[in-house]
Protein backbone atom coordinates (compact mmCIF):
# COMPACT_ATOMS: atom_id res chain seq x y z
CA UNK A 1 0.00 0.00 0.00
CA UNK A 2 1.69 3.18 -1.23
CA UNK A 3 0.44 6.57 -0.03
CA UNK A 4 1.26 9.98 -1.46
CA UNK A 5 0.64 12.81 1.02
CA UNK A 6 0.34 16.47 0.02
CA UNK A 7 0.07 19.50 2.31
CA UNK A 8 0.11 22.98 0.73
CA UNK A 9 -2.55 24.49 2.98
CA UNK A 10 -0.28 27.22 4.32
CA UNK A 11 3.19 28.65 3.73
CA UNK A 12 4.98 25.36 4.52
CA UNK A 13 5.05 22.59 1.94
CA UNK A 14 5.13 18.94 2.87
CA UNK A 15 5.12 15.94 0.53
CA UNK A 16 5.61 12.37 1.76
CA UNK A 17 5.55 8.85 0.41
CA UNK A 18 4.62 6.02 2.76
CA UNK A 19 4.83 2.36 1.80
CA UNK A 20 3.28 -0.35 3.98
CA UNK A 21 3.24 1.92 7.04
CA UNK A 22 6.83 2.92 6.54
CA UNK A 23 7.83 6.50 5.72
CA UNK A 24 10.07 6.26 2.64
CA UNK A 25 10.71 9.91 1.99
CA UNK A 26 9.40 13.29 3.04
CA UNK A 27 10.11 16.87 2.04
CA UNK A 28 8.97 19.50 4.51
CA UNK A 29 9.91 23.11 4.13
CA UNK A 30 8.81 26.38 5.70
CA UNK A 31 10.37 28.42 2.91
CA UNK A 32 7.82 30.76 1.36
CA UNK A 33 8.05 29.29 -2.15
CA UNK A 34 4.90 29.57 -4.21
CA UNK A 35 3.30 26.11 -4.03
CA UNK A 36 2.61 26.17 -7.76
CA UNK A 37 6.37 26.37 -8.35
CA UNK A 38 7.38 23.64 -5.91
CA UNK A 39 4.56 21.16 -5.18
CA UNK A 40 4.50 19.19 -8.45
CA UNK A 41 8.31 19.21 -8.90
CA UNK A 42 8.63 17.89 -5.31
CA UNK A 43 6.12 15.10 -6.01
CA UNK A 44 8.02 14.16 -9.18
CA UNK A 45 11.44 14.25 -7.46
CA UNK A 46 10.39 12.25 -4.39
CA UNK A 47 8.68 9.54 -6.44
CA UNK A 48 11.78 9.30 -8.64
CA UNK A 49 14.00 9.12 -5.54
CA UNK A 50 12.17 6.05 -4.24
CA UNK A 51 11.64 4.55 -7.70
CA UNK A 52 7.86 4.64 -7.67
CA UNK A 53 5.84 5.46 -10.80
CA UNK A 54 2.67 7.55 -10.50
CA UNK A 55 0.58 4.52 -11.47
CA UNK A 56 1.96 2.57 -8.48
CA UNK A 57 0.43 5.01 -5.97
CA UNK A 58 -2.45 3.28 -4.15
CA UNK A 59 -3.98 6.23 -2.30
CA UNK A 60 -3.62 9.98 -1.97
CA UNK A 61 -3.95 12.06 1.20
CA UNK A 62 -4.28 15.83 1.10
CA UNK A 63 -4.65 18.63 3.62
CA UNK A 64 -8.13 19.95 2.81
CA UNK A 65 -7.83 23.17 4.85
CA UNK A 66 -8.43 25.40 6.57
CA UNK A 67 -5.60 27.71 5.64
CA UNK A 68 -4.58 30.00 2.82
CA UNK A 69 -7.40 29.80 0.25
CA UNK A 70 -4.99 29.66 -2.68
CA UNK A 71 -2.62 27.26 -0.92
CA UNK A 72 -5.38 24.82 -0.01
CA UNK A 73 -6.75 24.93 -3.54
CA UNK A 74 -3.38 24.08 -5.12
CA UNK A 75 -3.01 20.94 -2.97
CA UNK A 76 -6.64 19.91 -3.38
CA UNK A 77 -6.55 20.45 -7.16
CA UNK A 78 -3.36 18.39 -7.55
CA UNK A 79 -4.67 15.64 -5.26
CA UNK A 80 -8.12 15.32 -6.81
CA UNK A 81 -6.71 15.41 -10.35
CA UNK A 82 -4.16 12.67 -9.53
CA UNK A 83 -6.75 10.55 -7.70
CA UNK A 84 -9.29 10.89 -10.51
CA UNK A 85 -6.96 10.26 -13.44
CA UNK A 86 -5.09 7.40 -11.68
CA UNK A 87 -8.38 5.97 -10.44
CA UNK A 88 -7.15 5.78 -6.85
CA UNK A 89 -8.85 6.66 -3.55
CA UNK A 90 -8.52 10.14 -2.09
CA UNK A 91 -8.68 11.12 1.57
CA UNK A 92 -8.98 14.75 2.67
CA UNK A 93 -7.68 15.49 6.14
CA UNK A 94 -8.13 18.67 8.15
CA UNK A 95 -4.88 20.64 8.05
CA UNK A 96 -5.41 21.33 11.78
CA UNK A 97 -5.88 17.65 12.63
CA UNK A 98 -2.76 16.76 10.62
CA UNK A 99 -0.82 19.31 12.65
CA UNK A 100 -2.22 17.92 15.90
CA UNK A 101 -1.05 14.47 14.84
CA UNK A 102 2.54 15.73 15.16
CA UNK A 103 1.93 15.67 18.94
CA UNK A 104 -0.22 12.53 18.91
CA UNK A 105 0.60 11.08 22.32
CA UNK A 106 0.42 14.29 24.32
CA UNK A 107 -1.54 13.61 27.47
CA UNK A 108 -4.01 16.49 27.32
CA UNK A 109 -5.55 18.80 24.75
CA UNK A 110 -3.73 19.58 21.52
CA UNK A 111 -4.60 22.95 19.97
CA UNK A 112 -3.47 23.47 16.36
CA UNK A 113 -3.12 27.06 15.29
CA UNK A 114 -2.86 28.63 11.84
CA UNK A 115 -2.76 32.41 11.63
CA UNK A 116 -5.73 34.05 9.88
CA UNK A 117 -4.53 37.67 10.43
CA UNK A 118 -5.77 40.53 12.63
CA UNK A 119 -5.73 38.43 15.82
CA UNK A 120 -7.82 35.71 14.15
CA UNK A 121 -6.79 32.10 13.81
CA UNK A 122 -7.91 28.88 12.25
CA UNK A 123 -7.83 26.48 15.16
CA UNK A 124 -9.04 23.11 16.32
CA UNK A 125 -8.58 21.33 19.64
CA UNK A 126 -7.99 17.57 19.69
CA UNK A 127 -7.49 14.85 22.28
CA UNK A 128 -6.25 11.29 21.92
CA UNK A 129 -9.01 8.83 22.69
CA UNK A 130 -8.59 5.06 22.19
CA UNK A 131 -5.77 5.66 19.73
CA UNK A 132 -7.60 8.25 17.65
CA UNK A 133 -7.58 12.02 17.67
CA UNK A 134 -11.02 13.29 18.64
CA UNK A 135 -12.19 16.84 17.99
CA UNK A 136 -12.82 18.66 21.31
CA UNK A 137 -13.27 22.13 19.82
CA UNK A 138 -14.40 22.08 16.23
CA UNK A 139 -12.06 23.30 13.47
CA UNK A 140 -12.97 26.86 12.70
CA UNK A 141 -12.09 30.49 12.20
CA UNK A 142 -11.89 32.10 15.65
CA UNK A 143 -10.74 35.35 17.15
CA UNK A 144 -7.93 34.56 19.56
CA UNK A 145 -10.07 35.72 22.52
CA UNK A 146 -12.92 33.43 21.48
CA UNK A 147 -10.56 30.46 21.14
CA UNK A 148 -8.97 31.10 24.54
CA UNK A 149 -12.41 31.47 26.14
CA UNK A 150 -13.49 28.11 24.66
CA UNK A 151 -10.30 26.46 25.88
CA UNK A 152 -10.97 28.04 29.29
CA UNK A 153 -14.16 25.97 29.46
CA UNK A 154 -12.11 22.75 29.14
CA UNK A 155 -9.80 21.21 31.72
CA UNK A 156 -6.18 20.13 31.76
CA UNK A 157 -2.99 21.07 29.99
CA UNK A 158 -3.11 22.37 26.41
CA UNK A 159 -0.27 21.94 23.94
CA UNK A 160 -0.25 24.56 21.20
CA UNK A 161 1.18 23.35 17.88
CA UNK A 162 1.86 25.15 14.63
CA UNK A 163 4.55 27.65 13.73
CA UNK A 164 2.08 30.55 13.87
CA UNK A 165 1.62 29.94 17.61
CA UNK A 166 4.72 32.11 18.12
CA UNK A 167 2.72 35.18 17.02
CA UNK A 168 0.21 34.66 19.84
CA UNK A 169 2.37 32.97 22.47
CA UNK A 170 2.38 35.95 24.82
CA UNK A 171 -1.42 36.33 24.82
CA UNK A 172 -1.94 32.58 25.20
CA UNK A 173 0.41 32.27 28.17
CA UNK A 174 -1.02 35.42 29.81
CA UNK A 175 -4.57 34.06 29.58
CA UNK A 176 -4.09 30.35 30.25
CA UNK A 177 -1.05 30.49 32.56
CA UNK A 178 0.53 27.14 33.45
CA UNK A 179 -2.12 25.20 31.49
CA UNK A 180 -0.56 26.39 28.22
CA UNK A 181 2.40 24.58 26.74
CA UNK A 182 4.09 25.62 23.53
CA UNK A 183 5.24 22.83 21.22
CA UNK A 184 8.93 22.53 20.36
CA UNK A 185 10.08 23.48 16.88
CA UNK A 186 10.03 19.99 15.39
CA UNK A 187 6.26 19.68 16.05
CA UNK A 188 5.40 22.95 14.33
CA UNK A 189 5.43 22.27 10.61
CA UNK A 190 2.72 20.26 8.89
CA UNK A 191 4.17 16.85 8.01
CA UNK A 192 2.67 14.93 5.13
CA UNK A 193 3.62 11.72 6.99
CA UNK A 194 1.36 12.79 9.90
CA UNK A 195 -1.32 13.54 7.32
CA UNK A 196 -1.01 10.05 5.84
CA UNK A 197 -1.11 8.53 9.33
CA UNK A 198 -4.50 10.18 9.93
CA UNK A 199 -5.72 9.49 6.39
CA UNK A 200 -5.06 5.76 6.80
CA UNK A 201 -7.58 5.76 9.69
CA UNK A 202 -10.15 7.84 7.81
CA UNK A 203 -12.78 7.17 5.19
CA UNK A 204 -12.02 7.90 1.58
CA UNK A 205 -13.93 10.56 -0.33
CA UNK A 206 -17.03 9.04 -1.90
CA UNK A 207 -16.88 11.34 -4.94
CA UNK A 208 -13.46 12.60 -6.02
CA UNK A 209 -14.99 15.10 -8.48
CA UNK A 210 -17.03 16.72 -5.71
CA UNK A 211 -14.09 17.00 -3.33
CA UNK A 212 -13.43 20.66 -2.40
CA UNK A 213 -11.47 22.46 0.32
CA UNK A 214 -12.83 22.98 3.81
CA UNK A 215 -12.44 26.75 3.84
CA UNK A 216 -14.11 27.20 7.24
CA UNK A 217 -15.06 30.68 6.08
CA UNK A 218 -17.39 31.83 3.35
CA UNK A 219 -15.92 34.19 0.76
CA UNK A 220 -16.17 37.87 1.65
CA UNK A 221 -18.33 38.70 -1.39
CA UNK A 222 -20.69 35.85 -0.50
CA UNK A 223 -20.93 37.04 3.12
CA UNK A 224 -21.75 40.57 1.98
CA UNK A 225 -24.30 39.26 -0.48
CA UNK A 226 -25.98 37.14 2.21
CA UNK A 227 -26.04 40.15 4.52
CA UNK A 228 -27.74 42.21 1.81
CA UNK A 229 -30.28 39.45 1.19
CA UNK A 230 -31.00 39.42 4.91
CA UNK A 231 -31.48 43.17 4.91
CA UNK A 232 -33.86 42.96 1.98
CA UNK A 233 -35.93 40.37 3.81
CA UNK A 234 -36.23 42.38 7.03
CA UNK A 235 -37.26 45.50 5.11
CA UNK A 236 -40.06 43.68 3.29
CA UNK B 1 1.46 10.80 -43.63
CA UNK B 2 2.31 12.16 -40.21
CA UNK B 3 0.59 10.86 -37.14
CA UNK B 4 -2.50 12.69 -35.92
CA UNK B 5 -2.03 14.82 -32.81
CA UNK B 6 -4.53 15.13 -30.00
CA UNK B 7 -4.07 18.03 -27.58
CA UNK B 8 -6.08 18.49 -24.40
CA UNK B 9 -6.70 22.19 -23.66
CA UNK B 10 -7.61 23.55 -20.22
CA UNK B 11 -8.77 27.11 -19.55
CA UNK B 12 -9.60 28.67 -16.15
CA UNK B 13 -8.34 32.26 -16.45
CA UNK B 14 -11.61 33.96 -15.52
CA UNK B 15 -15.06 32.55 -14.81
CA UNK B 16 -15.33 29.65 -17.25
CA UNK B 17 -13.97 26.21 -16.36
CA UNK B 18 -13.24 24.63 -19.71
CA UNK B 19 -11.57 21.61 -21.30
CA UNK B 20 -11.39 20.53 -24.92
CA UNK B 21 -9.59 18.12 -27.19
CA UNK B 22 -8.41 19.32 -30.59
CA UNK B 23 -7.09 17.09 -33.39
CA UNK B 24 -4.16 18.30 -35.49
CA UNK B 25 -4.65 21.85 -34.26
CA UNK B 26 -7.71 22.42 -36.42
CA UNK B 27 -10.50 20.02 -35.54
CA UNK B 28 -12.54 20.17 -32.34
CA UNK B 29 -13.15 16.65 -30.99
CA UNK B 30 -14.77 17.81 -27.75
CA UNK B 31 -15.40 21.19 -26.16
CA UNK B 32 -16.77 21.51 -22.62
CA UNK B 33 -17.44 24.78 -20.80
CA UNK B 34 -18.86 25.13 -17.28
CA UNK B 35 -19.94 28.74 -16.90
CA UNK B 36 -20.29 30.54 -13.59
CA UNK B 37 -22.53 33.29 -14.94
CA UNK B 38 -25.46 32.13 -12.83
CA UNK B 39 -23.43 32.39 -9.63
CA UNK B 40 -21.49 35.55 -10.51
CA UNK B 41 -24.60 37.48 -11.60
CA UNK B 42 -25.40 37.96 -7.90
CA UNK B 43 -22.31 40.10 -7.51
CA UNK B 44 -22.69 42.13 -10.72
CA UNK B 45 -19.31 40.91 -11.95
CA UNK B 46 -16.67 38.26 -11.49
CA UNK B 47 -15.47 37.94 -7.89
CA UNK B 48 -12.02 36.30 -8.01
CA UNK B 49 -12.39 34.22 -4.84
CA UNK B 50 -15.80 32.90 -5.94
CA UNK B 51 -14.39 32.10 -9.39
CA UNK B 52 -11.52 30.10 -7.85
CA UNK B 53 -13.92 28.14 -5.62
CA UNK B 54 -16.07 27.19 -8.61
CA UNK B 55 -13.04 26.12 -10.65
CA UNK B 56 -11.98 23.62 -7.94
CA UNK B 57 -15.51 22.16 -7.94
CA UNK B 58 -15.65 21.75 -11.71
CA UNK B 59 -12.14 21.10 -12.95
CA UNK B 60 -11.88 17.28 -12.99
CA UNK B 61 -15.50 16.87 -14.11
CA UNK B 62 -14.91 19.14 -17.08
CA UNK B 63 -11.69 17.35 -18.10
CA UNK B 64 -13.40 13.98 -17.77
CA UNK B 65 -16.31 15.14 -19.88
CA UNK B 66 -13.91 16.36 -22.58
CA UNK B 67 -12.31 12.89 -22.70
CA UNK B 68 -15.65 11.07 -22.68
CA UNK B 69 -17.14 13.31 -25.37
CA UNK B 70 -14.04 12.70 -27.51
CA UNK B 71 -14.12 8.96 -26.82
CA UNK B 72 -10.42 9.08 -25.92
CA UNK B 73 -8.33 7.85 -23.01
CA UNK B 74 -5.37 9.89 -21.64
CA UNK B 75 -2.85 7.53 -23.29
CA UNK B 76 -4.15 8.64 -26.70
CA UNK B 77 -3.29 12.29 -26.04
CA UNK B 78 -0.04 13.92 -27.15
CA UNK B 79 0.14 16.88 -24.77
CA UNK B 80 -1.77 19.03 -22.30
CA UNK B 81 -2.06 22.75 -23.08
CA UNK B 82 -3.21 25.12 -20.37
CA UNK B 83 -3.78 28.86 -20.03
CA UNK B 84 -0.74 30.11 -18.12
CA UNK B 85 -1.86 33.76 -18.15
CA UNK B 86 -2.98 36.48 -18.13
CA UNK B 87 -6.06 36.34 -15.93
CA UNK B 88 -7.11 36.05 -12.30
CA UNK B 89 -4.18 34.43 -10.50
CA UNK B 90 -6.24 32.21 -8.17
CA UNK B 91 -8.33 31.04 -11.12
CA UNK B 92 -5.32 30.37 -13.37
CA UNK B 93 -3.69 28.28 -10.64
CA UNK B 94 -6.51 25.73 -10.70
CA UNK B 95 -6.13 25.02 -14.40
CA UNK B 96 -2.33 25.09 -14.26
CA UNK B 97 -2.10 22.67 -11.33
CA UNK B 98 -4.77 20.33 -12.66
CA UNK B 99 -2.97 20.32 -16.02
CA UNK B 100 0.39 19.59 -14.40
CA UNK B 101 -1.01 16.77 -12.23
CA UNK B 102 -2.85 15.25 -15.20
CA UNK B 103 0.20 15.52 -17.47
CA UNK B 104 2.50 14.03 -14.81
CA UNK B 105 0.18 11.12 -14.00
CA UNK B 106 -0.17 10.24 -17.67
CA UNK B 107 3.40 10.94 -18.78
CA UNK B 108 2.40 13.76 -21.13
CA UNK B 109 4.23 17.00 -21.96
CA UNK B 110 2.69 20.24 -20.72
CA UNK B 111 2.46 23.48 -22.68
CA UNK B 112 1.66 26.91 -21.18
CA UNK B 113 -0.52 29.01 -23.49
CA UNK B 114 -1.10 32.77 -23.47
CA UNK B 115 -4.84 33.42 -23.25
CA UNK B 116 -4.77 35.93 -26.13
CA UNK B 117 -2.78 33.56 -28.34
CA UNK B 118 -5.65 31.19 -27.59
CA UNK B 119 -8.28 33.73 -28.70
CA UNK B 120 -6.34 34.33 -31.93
CA UNK B 121 -5.92 30.60 -32.63
CA UNK B 122 -9.67 30.04 -32.23
CA UNK B 123 -9.65 31.11 -35.87
CA UNK B 124 -7.40 28.23 -36.88
CA UNK B 125 -10.33 25.97 -35.90
CA UNK B 126 -12.43 27.64 -38.63
CA UNK B 127 -10.06 28.28 -41.55
CA UNK B 128 -6.28 28.23 -42.01
CA UNK B 129 -4.61 31.44 -40.88
CA UNK B 130 -2.79 33.34 -43.64
CA UNK B 131 0.07 35.71 -42.98
CA UNK B 132 0.66 38.55 -42.52
CA UNK B 133 -2.45 38.56 -40.40
CA UNK B 134 -4.05 41.25 -38.26
CA UNK B 135 -5.94 40.19 -35.14
CA UNK B 136 -8.34 42.47 -33.29
CA UNK B 137 -8.79 41.11 -29.78
CA UNK B 138 -11.72 42.58 -27.87
CA UNK B 139 -12.83 41.15 -24.55
CA UNK B 140 -13.56 42.03 -20.93
CA UNK B 141 -9.85 42.18 -20.19
CA UNK B 142 -8.29 43.10 -23.53
CA UNK B 143 -8.50 45.44 -26.49
CA UNK B 144 -5.52 44.85 -28.75
CA UNK B 145 -4.38 44.91 -32.35
CA UNK B 146 -1.80 42.19 -32.99
CA UNK B 147 0.16 41.68 -36.20
CA UNK B 148 1.33 38.15 -37.05
CA UNK B 149 4.01 37.59 -39.72
CA UNK B 150 3.94 33.80 -39.23
CA UNK B 151 2.68 31.15 -36.77
CA UNK B 152 3.86 31.88 -33.24
CA UNK B 153 4.93 35.45 -33.96
CA UNK B 154 3.00 38.28 -32.32
CA UNK B 155 3.63 42.02 -32.63
CA UNK B 156 1.45 44.27 -30.53
CA UNK B 157 0.66 47.37 -32.57
CA UNK B 158 -2.08 48.87 -30.42
CA UNK B 159 -3.76 48.33 -27.08
CA UNK B 160 -6.12 50.06 -24.69
CA UNK B 161 -4.61 52.65 -22.39
CA UNK B 162 -7.36 52.31 -19.79
CA UNK B 163 -10.52 50.18 -19.86
CA UNK B 164 -10.88 47.16 -22.11
CA UNK B 165 -13.84 47.37 -24.50
CA UNK B 166 -15.74 44.66 -22.64
CA UNK B 167 -15.08 46.40 -19.34
CA UNK B 168 -16.57 49.63 -20.76
CA UNK B 169 -19.63 47.65 -21.89
CA UNK B 170 -20.10 46.18 -18.42
CA UNK B 171 -19.66 49.54 -16.69
CA UNK B 172 -22.07 51.37 -19.01
CA UNK B 173 -24.58 48.54 -18.63
CA UNK B 174 -24.39 48.99 -14.86
CA UNK B 175 -24.95 52.76 -15.25
CA UNK B 176 -28.06 51.94 -17.30
CA UNK B 177 -29.22 49.43 -14.69
CA UNK B 178 -28.88 46.45 -17.05
CA UNK B 179 -28.08 43.01 -15.63
CA UNK B 180 -24.61 41.42 -15.77
CA UNK B 181 -23.05 40.56 -18.18
CA UNK B 182 -23.80 43.88 -19.85
CA UNK B 183 -22.34 43.43 -23.34
CA UNK B 184 -25.13 41.37 -24.91
CA UNK B 185 -27.76 43.63 -23.29
CA UNK B 186 -26.28 46.78 -24.82
CA UNK B 187 -25.87 45.05 -28.18
CA UNK B 188 -29.54 44.05 -28.16
CA UNK B 189 -30.80 47.48 -27.02
CA UNK B 190 -28.62 49.22 -29.61
CA UNK B 191 -30.03 47.02 -32.38
CA UNK B 192 -33.61 47.85 -31.35
CA UNK B 193 -33.04 51.58 -30.88
CA UNK B 194 -34.60 54.14 -33.22
CA UNK B 195 -32.13 56.88 -32.29
CA UNK B 196 -28.68 57.32 -30.79
CA UNK B 197 -27.11 59.86 -28.47
CA UNK B 198 -23.93 61.40 -29.92
CA UNK B 199 -20.98 60.44 -27.74
CA UNK B 200 -17.33 61.33 -28.51
CA UNK B 201 -14.82 59.04 -30.28
CA UNK B 202 -11.39 58.61 -28.68
CA UNK B 203 -9.00 58.69 -31.69
CA UNK B 204 -5.88 59.57 -29.63
CA UNK B 205 -2.78 60.67 -31.66
CA UNK B 206 -3.19 60.52 -35.46
CA UNK B 207 -0.78 57.57 -35.93
CA UNK B 208 -1.72 55.65 -32.83
CA UNK B 209 -3.42 52.28 -32.91
CA UNK B 210 -4.07 52.51 -29.18
CA UNK B 211 -7.54 52.71 -27.69
CA UNK B 212 -9.17 54.50 -24.78
CA UNK B 213 -12.68 53.90 -23.49
CA UNK B 214 -12.72 55.53 -20.06
CA UNK B 215 -13.57 58.97 -21.50
CA UNK B 216 -16.53 57.51 -23.36
CA UNK B 217 -17.72 55.81 -20.19
CA UNK B 218 -17.49 59.16 -18.34
CA UNK B 219 -19.48 60.88 -21.12
CA UNK B 220 -22.27 58.35 -20.67
CA UNK B 221 -22.26 58.89 -16.90
CA UNK B 222 -22.29 62.69 -17.33
CA UNK B 223 -25.08 62.54 -19.89
CA UNK B 224 -27.25 60.50 -17.53
CA UNK B 225 -26.38 62.73 -14.60
CA UNK B 226 -27.27 65.91 -16.52
CA UNK B 227 -30.64 64.53 -17.61
CA UNK B 228 -31.46 63.42 -14.08
CA UNK B 229 -30.50 66.89 -12.77
CA UNK B 230 -33.14 68.31 -15.08
CA UNK B 231 -35.59 65.68 -13.90
CA UNK B 232 -35.66 63.93 -17.29
CA UNK B 233 -35.69 60.19 -17.95
CA UNK B 234 -32.80 58.47 -19.72
CA UNK B 235 -33.74 56.33 -22.70
CA UNK B 236 -31.45 53.30 -22.21
CA UNK B 237 -31.79 52.19 -25.85
CA UNK B 238 -30.65 55.59 -27.19
CA UNK B 239 -27.69 55.61 -24.81
CA UNK B 240 -26.78 52.00 -25.67
CA UNK B 241 -26.94 52.78 -29.39
CA UNK B 242 -24.80 55.92 -29.01
CA UNK B 243 -22.24 54.15 -26.84
CA UNK B 244 -22.00 51.15 -29.13
CA UNK B 245 -21.71 53.37 -32.23
CA UNK B 246 -18.69 55.10 -30.68
CA UNK B 247 -16.94 51.86 -29.69
CA UNK B 248 -17.66 50.15 -33.00
CA UNK B 249 -16.56 53.10 -35.14
CA UNK B 250 -13.22 53.45 -33.36
CA UNK B 251 -12.48 49.70 -33.41
CA UNK B 252 -13.45 49.35 -37.08
CA UNK B 253 -11.60 52.45 -38.27
CA UNK B 254 -8.33 51.57 -36.49
CA UNK B 255 -8.44 47.90 -37.53
CA UNK B 256 -9.05 48.92 -41.15
CA UNK B 257 -6.22 51.48 -41.13
CA UNK B 258 -3.79 48.95 -39.62
CA UNK B 259 -4.82 46.25 -42.11
CA UNK B 260 -4.05 48.59 -45.01
CA UNK B 261 -0.81 49.94 -43.57
CA UNK B 262 0.62 46.47 -42.96
CA UNK B 263 -0.81 44.96 -46.14
CA UNK B 264 -2.27 41.95 -44.37
CA UNK B 265 -3.78 38.96 -46.18
CA UNK B 266 -6.34 38.25 -43.48
CA UNK B 267 -8.03 40.04 -40.60
CA UNK B 268 -9.53 38.15 -37.70
CA UNK B 269 -11.51 39.24 -34.67
CA UNK B 270 -11.40 37.35 -31.40
CA UNK B 271 -12.49 37.63 -27.78
CA UNK B 272 -15.84 37.89 -26.00
CA UNK B 273 -16.75 41.28 -27.49
CA UNK B 274 -16.24 39.84 -30.98
CA UNK B 275 -19.55 38.10 -30.26
CA UNK B 276 -21.16 41.57 -30.42
CA UNK B 277 -23.46 41.66 -33.46
CA UNK B 278 -23.06 45.38 -34.07
CA UNK B 279 -19.27 45.08 -34.11
CA UNK B 280 -19.26 41.97 -36.28
CA UNK B 281 -21.41 43.51 -38.98
CA UNK B 282 -19.47 46.78 -38.97
CA UNK B 283 -16.15 44.93 -39.39
CA UNK B 284 -17.61 42.60 -42.04
CA UNK B 285 -18.90 45.53 -44.09
CA UNK B 286 -15.70 47.56 -43.78
CA UNK B 287 -13.37 44.76 -44.87
CA UNK B 288 -15.70 43.58 -47.63
CA UNK B 289 -15.53 47.06 -49.16
CA UNK B 290 -11.71 46.89 -49.05
CA UNK B 291 -11.55 43.33 -50.37
CA UNK B 292 -9.61 42.05 -47.35
CA UNK B 293 -10.72 38.62 -46.07
CA UNK B 294 -12.21 39.05 -42.60
CA UNK B 295 -13.13 36.22 -40.23
CA UNK B 296 -14.68 36.00 -36.84
CA UNK B 297 -15.27 32.67 -35.09
CA UNK B 298 -18.74 31.57 -34.03
CA UNK B 299 -19.82 33.00 -30.67
CA UNK B 300 -18.97 29.86 -28.67
CA UNK B 301 -15.37 30.20 -29.85
CA UNK B 302 -15.23 33.98 -29.19
CA UNK B 303 -16.07 33.71 -25.50
CA UNK B 304 -13.56 31.91 -23.27
CA UNK B 305 -13.19 28.24 -24.15
CA UNK B 306 -10.53 25.56 -24.06
CA UNK B 307 -10.63 24.59 -27.74
CA UNK B 308 -8.79 27.83 -28.52
CA UNK B 309 -6.14 26.95 -25.89
CA UNK B 310 -5.77 23.48 -27.41
CA UNK B 311 -5.50 25.04 -30.89
CA UNK B 312 -2.71 27.43 -29.83
CA UNK B 313 -1.14 24.60 -27.80
CA UNK B 314 -1.14 22.42 -30.92
CA UNK B 315 0.80 25.04 -32.88
CA UNK B 316 3.28 25.31 -29.99
CA UNK B 317 3.51 21.52 -29.77
CA UNK B 318 4.43 21.31 -33.45
CA UNK B 319 7.18 23.90 -32.85
CA UNK B 320 8.59 21.87 -29.96
CA UNK B 321 7.57 24.28 -27.18
CA UNK B 322 7.31 22.52 -23.78
CA UNK B 323 6.69 23.70 -20.24
CA UNK B 324 7.55 21.90 -17.02
CA UNK B 325 6.03 20.98 -13.66
CA UNK B 326 7.21 24.26 -12.10
CA UNK B 327 4.74 26.18 -14.29
CA UNK B 328 3.00 28.98 -12.38
CA UNK B 329 -0.09 31.05 -13.08
CA UNK B 330 1.01 34.39 -14.57
CA UNK B 331 -1.71 37.02 -14.05
CA UNK B 332 0.18 39.75 -15.95
CA UNK B 333 1.75 37.55 -18.65
CA UNK B 334 2.59 39.43 -21.82
CA UNK B 335 2.06 38.06 -25.30
CA UNK B 336 5.48 37.07 -26.60
CA UNK B 337 6.36 35.21 -29.77
CA UNK B 338 7.40 31.60 -29.43
CA UNK B 339 8.93 31.86 -32.91
CA UNK B 340 11.20 34.83 -33.62
ZN1 LIG C 1 -10.77 35.73 -22.95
Amino acid sequence: MIWLGIDTANTPLSIAIVKDRELLVEETSAMAINHSLRAMPAIEELLAKVGIAPSQIDAIAVAEGPGSYTGVRIGVTIAKTLAWTLGKPLVGVSSLKALAANALFFNGLICSIIDARRNNVYAGVYQLNAGELMEVIEDGHYSLEELIRKIGECDGPVLFVGKDTAMYEQQIVEQLGHRAMIAPLHFNLPRASSLIYIAAQSEQEADVHAFVPEYRRIAEAEANWLKEQGKDKTSE
Amino acid sequence: MTKDSYILGIETSCDETAASIVKNGTEIISNVVASQIVSQTRFGGVVPEIASRHHVEQITLVIEEALVEAGLVPAQLDAVAVTEGPGLVGALLIGVNAAKAFAFANGLPIIGVHHIAGHIYANELMQPMEFPLLALIVSGGHTELVLMEQHGSFKLIGETRDDAAGEAYDKVARVLGLPYPGGPQIDRLAAESDAEIAFPRAWLEPNSYDFSFSGLKSSVINYKHNLEQRGEQVNPAHVAAGFQASVVEVLTTKALKAAKEYGVKQVIAAGGVAANKGLRSSLEDAFKDEGIPFYVPPIALCTDNAAMIAAAGSAMFVDGIRGNLAMNGKPGMSLTSWKK
